[in-house]
Formats: C-alpha cells, structure tokens, sequence
C-alpha cells in the first residue's frame, strides 16, 4: 500500500482532468459526483496507508517513492519523488479529509453558479497541488506544490473575475505571495550551495537534513530565516498578511477550504518539516516565535471592530496561524501541527457555517444585519456555537487541547519566555472575545436582518448541513488525540510526530534574544522545575482569560447592545485606527505600487525615449542635417565648381608660399 | 542522413527556397496559403529525425557537411549541429509552421510575397544556426535581416512601420558591419598564426589571441549580438519593431530571431574570446540585470499588450544572458533552456495579441476588459501561457528560470538575489495585465459580441502548450540531448581560460607580477 502513496495525489488530478476537459459537456450531474469522489478516493488512500504506517515500530515509519527524474542539470539532480512519514500523512488525513467534506459542501453551495465545472476543476487542482507540497521529498517538488496553491488560491480568490474587488484580490495574493516565494527560492538555493561546498548536492529532505550538521550557524540561520519569509508570505504573517483578508471575495468553502484549514497552513508546515535546520538556528526560532506572536495580537485586536462576518473569520485565522507559529518557533513542534489539525476543523467549519448563514441571508455578510437568526437556522447555529467554544479555548473541546499546549509549550519550552506565553494568552482572550462578539451579533438579540431579506430565511439543505456536522464533531472530538500527560491523557500525536520532529521542545537553552532574560527569570525560579501544578495554574488562567473575553462580549453584545456605539464614539481615533486596520493596505499601497508604477514610467519616458532613443534618433537627425548641409554644395552649376576649384588651387597656393618663406 | 538525396540540414536550409520559388508560379491566394502551409508541414517534419537520430552521448557536431565554397580564401560550406543548436534549430521550424497559419485570415494583400518572405526568412534562420564557417554563418545571418526588414515595412502596422523598420535595419546593421571586420581580422591573425587561410569556426576554437585584440574582437562580437538579443541599453529598436510587425512577425522575431543573438555569444563570442568574455562578465551580467528589472518595470506601465509584450522579452531575455554568463552548468542549461522558453511562451502571448488584435483592431489594452465572459476558450488558452511566462512550476518557464537562477546564484550571489526579484516583477506586470483585459465587467460594447477562437486558432495554440507543459514536467527529455555539449562549452572554456598565462598578454601579465 505504501508503494502506492502517488494515488493519494493522482486521484484529484484525474478529477482536475475530467472536470477541466469535459466538465461543461458533461454537466453538473456528473461533476458534482467526479469532484468529491476523487478527493474522497484520496482520502481513502490516506487511511489505508495511515494504518498501514502505525503498524510499522515508530524508527521505520519513513518511505520514499520516486516517481521519475524532473530537473536535471549537473550538480542539480531532482526528481518527483514522494514520502510518506508520520507529518506528512498526518497532514494528508487532515487535507484530504477537510477537503473532502467542503466539497460535498460545495456541491450545494455552488449547486446555481454558472460557473459549476470550472468551480470543481480549481478545486480538484488545488487538493492536488497541496498533497504535492504535503507529501514531496525534496524542496523542489514542495515548491512546486507551494507555488500550484497560490495559483489556486488566485484562481479560486478571482473566481467571480466580473467582480474588480475579486480580481483585484487574487492578484494581489498571488503577488504578495510571490515575495514570500522570493525568500522560499532563495533559501532553496542557499541550502543547495552550501551543503554543494562539502560535496553533497541535494535538495532531498532526508539527506539535506541528514547533512545540515555539517554548515555553520550563521548559514543555517540565513536559510532557515530565508524559508520563514516564504512561511509568512503563505501563511499570512506580519508583513506579509495582506492578502488573506482580501481573499475572503472568493466562495465561502474556498476560504473555508484554502484560507482556513489547509494552504494557509503550509508555512507551519514547512517549519515543522525543516525541524533539523530551525533547531540549529535559535536566532531564527526567535525570530519565528515573536513573529508569529505579534501577528497573533495584532490580528486579533483587529478582528475586534470588523463588521463583515468572512473578515473577522479571515483576520482570526491569522491570529490563529500566528499561535502555531509560536509553537514551532519555540520548539514544540508537535503542538504547532496539533493546532493546525484541531483549527482546520473549526476554522473550516467556521467558514462553512458562515457560508450557511450567507445562503440563508441571500449573501449577506455584515454582522450588523443580521442577529437572532438561531431559530431560524438551528444546525448551522449549533455547530457555529461549537466552532465557536473550540476557538475560544473553552475546556473539553479541541481548540483548547491544542492551543493550551502551545501556551504551556511558549512559557515552558527551553525556547520559550513568560512575555511570550502572556502576549499570546492576551490574544486568547481577544479571540474568545471577537468570536462571541461574531456569534451574538449572528445568532442572538434581536433580528436586524433587511426584511425584503427575512422572510427568505432557511435552513442549508442536507448537502452542506451534514459536512457542517462532521465537522462540528470534529471540532469537539479532535483534541483527545493530544490530551496533555498532566490531565492524565496519553497525548498520542506528540509520541506520532517524536520520529521527525524529535519528542517536542529539548530544554536546550537558547542563545538567542531571550536568553539574558529567560536566565533571569530562571534565576528568580519563574521557569524552574515546571512542576505539575504550574501547568495545572497557567492553563486555569487562560480558560480565565478566556473566559473574560466571553463575559465581555456577552456584555457588550447581549447585555448592553448600545454601549458598543457610545464607546465608539467616545474613542473614534483609535476606533477608525482600528477599523481601518492600521492603514496597513493605505502604507503598502503608497510604498510599493504606487512607487513602482511611477518608477516604470518615469524609466520608459524619461530613459528609455528620451535618453536612448533620443540619442539615437539625434544621431539619425544630425546625419540627416550634415547630409543637408553637403546637399547645398553639390548644385549642379559648373560655375560654382569652377569657382571651388580656383579657391582651393589659391588656398594651396598660399599654403605652399607661407611654408616655403616660414 | 539524407533525404531526396540530400544531407538533411542542407535540405533543411534549402528546401523553403525551393518552396518560395514554387509560390512565384501559383496565382490563386487560397493555394499560396495552402501551399506554404504545406511546405512548412513538410520542413517540420524532416526536421525532427535531427531529434530522434540525434546522438546525446557525444559533443561533437552531428550532421556534419563540410565542403569548399571559396577555396582561396579558405570560406567552406560547413555545417553541423551539436545540442545547443539541436533545439533552436526544431524551434525555428516549428514555429514557422505556426506563423504561415497565423497569417491565414490577417494577411491580406501581396500574400505571395509575404508567405515568399518568410520561407526565404526560414532559409535564413537555419542556416545561421548550422553555418560553422563564420563568412556562412554573416550571410545567413544577413539573410535573415532583409525579409524581416520587409515584413514590418510592408505588412506592419500602417501608421508607423516604415520607422521601425529602418530602425530594426540599421541597428541590427551598426552591429554587424563591425562583426565582419572582427571576423576578418580573426581570418588574418590565424593566417599569421598557423599559415593557413580559415573561417572554420572549429579550427578558429583553437587559436590563442593575445588579450587586448581578443578585447576588441569580443567587444565586435558582442556588440552585434547584443544588439540582436537584445541587451540594455540596445534594446529599443525591439518595443517598434515588435508593435508595428504583423503577427506572425513578432512571433518569428520573438521566437528565433531574438534567440541568433544570444545564441551567437554561446557559440561564437564566448569560446572565441573566452579570455575577454570572462573579463567582461561582471559587466554584461549587470546589463542583463539592470534588462530584467528595467524591461520588468516598464512593461508593467505600457498601454499597449504588444509593447508590454517586447518590454517583458527585455526582461526574460536578461535572464537568459543572466545564466550564460554564470558560466556554470545550471546556468547555461537553463539559458539555453531559456531561449526554447520564450520562444514558447512569448510566441504564443503575441500569437494571443494578435488574435484579438484581429477581432478588435486595437492593442490598446484599455480598449479591454472582461473579455473572459465572452471568449472562455481564449481565457484558458491565455491564462496558461501567461502562468509560462511568469515561471509557474509545473510550465515550462519555471524550469528554465529555476537553473538560471541557481547558476547566477552559484556565480554571485548578490545577481542570484537580484534576479530573483524580477521574478516578482514578472508576476506583477503580467497578471495586472491580464486582469485588465480578461477580467471585470464588459465596458466597452464593442467587445460584447467578441467570437470565440475557431478551429483554425485552436489548432496553433494546441501545439504551444503542449510543449508548455512537456517542458515544464517532463525536461529530462531536453536537457539530455544537451548536456553533453554543455559540459564541453564549460570545459574548453574553463581550459582557455586556465591556459591565459601562455598567451602573449604582455600587459596584463605584467601588472600581475
């Protein structure tokens, strides 16, 4: 079965095939059953090979497959060439699984767009493209996957190109992406070099990393941070998170399926992947670490005044995204892969229970127009409320499994720093605090829905409310595969992930930014001896914080619907600071486009016609006018000849006597 | 190999003049059309046993012919082809078959002379790219220069094309002329050198020139194919003739005539003068940078899709001159890999243009906008060779770009990053274009009833991207037709370059001590 891993990618490209080729002519019928079956075929794959690699000892759970040779050129020798191990199957499960799901979702979603087949042959191309990054031995291939994502991501963003804002968006992904992929092939190269210089030349994962023992700290630290800014470019970090919140004009169950559960994840997967090279570059795990905090915050805080009910999804996703970014960036590398197993459940849900409150509004998406819709449309308010409390950290869901062990991970971890795991707790907090703000202006108070609207008010048909379902038992189930020791559970996915990503975070102290700090903290017995109890502490105080954020939404949103506008009022600087996110799109716009396009135009009219054609056609002109000039000479006059003649015979003449009397 | 009797490259070379002089004897148009179509068919498909017989293992030349054409002066009718010249030479003929079928509907008037210019063009394409006498390879190269002259002049665009077809004459014309006297200066110092009279390109491989002459001679040299490729700051003869050329014009000149200037530095300037050509690589490697920045930046500002397409050919064509000059393998694999790239991709993105350019009679992409809606077929076709032209794994164009990346990066790390960022101008410029021609609502009226693309355009664009994606997923069937030749390049150019200290090179080796 193993040897098979090449069908767990070629179904969905089938799929792509059939429904690119043929989808119009076949009709929706027919690709609304090709469309999910090949995912679901893939999934299947999935299972089997998953069974098949736990019933091998952890120490053997590694294969390869080539496929055939790719580019190759001296030195560079690559092929297309799968792995299956315990990350990459995992993350297979948790792509083709969520995948699988959101398109039977789809089916209904999209059932009367015009754009049926085309919607179905994006889709099919993108769950192919991302198991080519998921499951690709060498950094060559993952590139390729990495790149064939953010062109699905672009199509599939641009979906309604009639739309300006919809086009605008997908390009802009794709460029802002595009700058990530920048640091992606740089770091490839980099790598590449630098192990050539001690005689291996590879971009296969499992020799790259075997060797990385041999380049110095100061080169691993470069390539490792060379490969984050392609992390931040896909998975939306500060600065390059720009794009996803404009993503959000493709269909709902794209940004459910690629904004939310799976692409957007692939920096974290590449982090993870890249263990060996991050664990020997603290700088760069710092780097991550506070990244993704600060990212985590600064999302979060701007989730608190959206209004459109997809933008504060997309706003908390990167927020989210950041927490794994602390995870791995601290070491704990099985915690980050946790949270983005257990998000891709609630988030995807999320995005799928927003899609169901659009259908039921006729595509409404402002949270101001809507309320108390939790009778009218009971299943997708019941499983958003789920979704909900798994965000929120509420305990006994998953969200709070996972994202309580990468708080933990952020104070405890030998990387780790007590203003890491506070930052990121505040975040906590917001999250819990926007996402109720979200769910009580949706689903409670009193309906402020356009009444041409209200009456139309229905239900998801069963299609898309049974993918809601599954995942809503998901969203609760999910975490008990990492229940952490101190609750007395076993935390299965950290001893599956231990043979590549090592067994968690090593008390390795750092050298890095904190470790002046950190060694202060210890001193002072902050960090020492993570007894038991102190786990036990900290994660009551997030459920706490937590919590809080809850009890103020409730407050503000339930309680005392009107206070909200009169703080808004009171505090409108910083409100339309917030609301405006920071003018971060304003700043980037007048920094890079504007700049370049004047650049470009003041290259072509200024150098390019002035300076060089001018020169050239100055050149042209003064042949022209000598030519004129010569013209005149020649008149035709025998007189004017002669004339010539006589006046040089003189001029000679002179010369000879001045030179022979001089 | 013969066919007919005749040794296949120069059946290759000569059989469209055959053809053109066939065509002088039909009246009707519609069997000009079908005839050229023909002939083009006919000269394709004898060129591909070049592919299938070729021998990958050896770098020698293949295919040879070698026979005197002036004795006295030692000109020979010599030619051959090794995997450098392999691939173009399939290019050229492939992309003909190409343009004779872009041309059907929009060439309407003097078809005869139009399908006899450019069956002589081809004459002139191969035989440049086989010629290994150098006086053959200035008459073929010549050759070319006076058809192509004609297509802009004659078929181009009414407002401007005599202008840019002076211009593309004379400036393509500066270069040569100082070639030849490089060429003959070259003759006379292997006389003085070895006593004999050559042009033989293999033999002058030979030679050992002192450094200050090698300098000048390169400088000539360079000078011509610079301007052929063309670099910056040589390159504005190419946005005019590009735009006022007809169709099947920017796409023969895009994709090969383009391609006979980088590939006369790979090879005649470089394993001529390797000494001076590895002086003189920091400089031409930082032209072919400022060229993939510049040509980035101002095609992402042109208002015209066949100017922004020229301005990005500066761009891509940088690249090219970028990897040949890392002057290591990843580098001149992927240039040369580069040049069938373009060629591919940007003969495709005109032979685009120019079907709605049919449709529209405008360029102006203003004039544009939401187009898919009205031609989806179109927008398939256009997606895919734009996504080639930006270098998307899984076309054609990333493989290409990849390696030349890597070998500037090996070269200089400092080109490898800057290169690099033209990439993301790449994306820039051509997906802010598309987007304003294919995406949005319909705003001008006159593109509501725009037809799709008919049998006959399908049928030219089929081939383009299925080489788009051969290329881009399967390369192995490429490069190793290559790679022998490639590894010979490098290394008699390294033992040239290594063997400096015995050439007389007073100065330098003065200095040095």
């Amino acid at each position: 079965m193993l040897d098979l891993v090449w069908l767990i990618p070629l179904f969905p490209a089938i799929g792509f095939l059939i429904n690119g080729l043929l989808g119009r002519r076949l009709g929706k019928g027919v690709v609304s059953v090709v469309g999910p079956s090949a995912i679901g075929l893939s999934f299947l794959t999935s299972i089997l090979i998953f069974f098949e690699l736990i019933n091998k000892p952890p120490s053997e759970r590694l294969f390869e497959k080539v496929i055939f040779d790719w580019v190759v050129s001296g030195s560079l020798q690559t092929v297309i060439g799968y792995q299956i191990d315990p990350l990459s199957i995992l993350m297979a499960l948790v792509v083709t699984g969520v995948s699988f799901f959101i398109h039977i979702y789809s089916v209904g979603y999209m059932h009367d767009d015009p754009g049926y087949a085309r919607y179905f042959t994006y889709l099919n191309l993108f769950v192919f493209m991302m198991l080519n990054l998921i499951l690709a031995n060498n950094f060559l291939l993952m590139f390729v996957g990495w790149e064939g994502v953010g062109l699905c991501s672009y199509l599939l963003i641009g979906f309604w190109y009639e739309k300006d804002s919809a086009a605008n968006a997908g390009k802009k992904a794709f460029i802002v992406n595009r700058v990530g992929d920048f640091g992606f092939i740089l770091g490839m190269f980099l790598l590449f070099t630098s192990l050539g210089q001690h005689g291996i030349w590879t971009l296969d994962f499992t020799e790259a990393f075997a060797n990385a023992n041999k380049l110095d700290t100061a080169t691993v630290t470069a390539i490792a941070l060379l490969f984050f800014v392609g992390a931040c470019g896909k998975s939306a970090q500060i600065p390059l998170y720009v794009w996803l919140p404009d993503a959000m004009e493709g269909p709902t169950p794209v940004s459910s399926l690629i904004h939310a559960a799976t692409m957007v994840t692939a920096g974290v997967y590449m982090v993870a992947r890249c263990n060996v090279l991050y664990n020997m570059a603290p700088i760069a795990m710092a780097v991550v670490a506070i990244v993704g905090v600060a990212t985590a915050i600064f999302t979060a805080s701007i989730g608190f005044c959206q209004y459109d009910i997809k933008k504060i999804l997309a706003y908390s996703t990167i927020s989210q995204l950041g927490y794994m970014f602390v995870a791995v960036g601290v070491g704990a590398y099985a915690a980050g892969i946790f949270h983005l197993m257990t998000h891709a459940f609630f988030k995807g849900l999320l995005f799928l229970g927003a899609g169901s409150v659009m259908h039921a509004l006729s595509g409404e998406l402002d949270i101001r127009k809507m309320g108390a819709l939790r009778k009218k449309i009971p299943i997708t308010f019941g499983t958003f409320f789920i979704a909900t409390l798994a965000i929120a950290g509420v305990p006994g869901l998953s969200g709070f499994f996972s994202k309580d062990e990468i708080l933990w991970m952020a104070f405890s971890s030998g990387r780790g720093h007590f203003l890491l795991w506070l930052v990121a707790a505040i975040a906590a907090g917001m999250t819990a605090f926007y996402m109720f703000r979200a769910l009580f202006m949706t689903f409670f108070g009193e309906s402020r829905v356009d009444h041409h609207v209200a009456h139309h008010i229905h239900e998801s048909p069963k299609i898309m409310t049974v993918p809601l379902m599954v995942l809503a038992v998901a969203s609760i189930i999910g975490g008990y595969v990492g229940i952490p020791h101190v609750l007395g559970g076993a935390n299965h996915i950290h001893e599956f992930l231990a043979p590549v990503v090592g067994g968690g975070a090593e008390p390795v102290k750092a050298q890095a930014i904190f470790s002046l700090i950190s060694e202060a903290w210890a001193a002072g017995g902050g960090a020492g001896g993570h007894s038991a109890a102190l786990e036990l502490f900290l994660m009551a105080v997030s459920v706490v914080i937590a919590l809080i954020g809850i009890g103020i939404a409730y407050f503000l949103y339930l309680k005392n619907p009107a206070l909200p506008r009169m703080l808004t009022e009171k505090w409108k600087g910083p409100y339309r600071l917030v609301s405006n996110k920071y003018y971060v799109d304003e700043l980037y716009q007048f920094l890079f486009v504007n700049s370049l396009k004047r650049l470009g135009t003041g290259l072509w009219k200024g150098f390019d016609e002035f300076v060089i054609d001018g020169t050239v056609n100055g050149i042209a002109y003064f042949i022209g006018w000598l030519s004129g000039v010569m013209r005149k000479m020649q008149t035709g006059f025998v007189q004017n000849y002669a004339f010539s003649i006589v006046l040089g015979g003189l001029i000679l003449a002179v010369y000879y006597i001045m030179r022979a009397f001089f | 190999m013969d066919i007919l009797g005749i040794p296949i490259l120069s059946f290759l070379i000569f059989f469209p003049l055959a053809g053109a002089i066939i065509l002088l004897f039909i009246k009707k148009e519609e069997t000009i059309r079908w005839t050229t179509l023909a002939i083009a068919l006919v000269e394709f498909v004898a060129s591909l046993p070049l592919f299938f017989k070729f021998d990958s293992a050896t770098a020698a030349m293949q295919f040879l012919e070698d026979w005197w054409w002036v004795e006295a002066y030692g000109i020979s009718y010599k030619i051959g082809i090794d995997g450098i010249s392999l691939l173009l030479v399939l290019l050229a003929t492939f992309l003909t078959v190409l343009c004779v079928l872009c041309s059907w509907t929009a060439i309407t008037f003097r078809v005869k002379e139009y399908m006899i210019s450019f069956l002589f063009l081809e004459t002139g394409m191969i035989g440049a790219l086989v010629a290994l006498d150098l006086i053959l390879f200035y008459v073929f190269w010549e050759v070319m220069l006076i058809p192509m002259y004609l297509l802009i002049g004659i078929w181009g665009n009414p407002q401007r094309r005599i202008y840019a077809a002076i211009k593309f004459f004379l400036f393509t014309m500066a270069g040569s002329v100082l070639m030849l006297v490089a060429i003959l200066v070259l003759y006379f110092i292997n006389l003085k050198a070895t006593g004999r009279g050559t042009f033989d390109v293999l033999e002058l491989y030979k030679l050992g020139i002192p450094m200050g002459t090698q300098h000048w001679l390169f400088g000539a040299f360079a000078l011509a194919f610079a301007i052929k490729v063309p670099m910056f700051p040589f390159h504005t003869w190419l946005p005019d003739a590009h735009t006022e050329a007809p169709t099947a014009g920017s796409v023969i000149l895009a994709g090969v005539l383009l391609k006979m200037g980088t590939y006369g530095f790979i090879r005649f300037a470089m394993p001529l003068f390797p000494n001076a050509a590895l002086d003189l690589m920091p400089l031409i490697s930082i032209l072919a940078l400022i060229g993939i920045i510049y040509g980035a930046l101002v095609s992402m500002m042109q208002p015209d899709l066949k100017r922004l397409v020229a301005f990005s050919s500066v761009s891509h064509l940088g690249y090219v001159m970028l990897g040949m000059f890392a002057l290591n393998t990843q580098g001149v694999q992927g240039s040369i890999y580069q040049m069938l790239n373009h060629g591919i991709s940007t003969g495709s993105l005109f032979l685009i243009v120019g079907m709605i350019y049919e449709r529209r009679h405008t360029r102006m992409i203003s004039d544009f906008g939401g187009i898919s809606k009205v031609m989806p077929v179109f927008a398939v076709f256009f997606m895919i060779v734009t996504l080639s032209s930006i270098g998307l794994p899984g076309t054609n164009g990333f493989v290409g770009e990849f390696l030349i990346l890597l070998g500037a990066f090996q070269a200089n790390i400092v080109y490898g990053v800057l290169a690099a960022a033209g990439v993301i101008l790449g994306a820039a410029y051509m997906l802010w274009m598309f987007q304003r021609v294919m995406f949005g609502k319909i705003t001008n009226p006159k593109n509501e009833g725009l037809k799709d693309l008919n049998a006959r355009e399908i049928i030219t664009l089929i081939p383009m991207v299925a080489l788009i994606f051969l290329m881009g997923i399967y390369p192995k069937l490429f490069f190793s037709k290559m790679d022998v030749s490639v590894e010979k390049f490098l290394k008699d150019f390294r033992g040239k370059v290594e063997m400096k200290a015995d050439l007389p090179a007073p100065k330098v080796a003065e200095i040095k001590k």
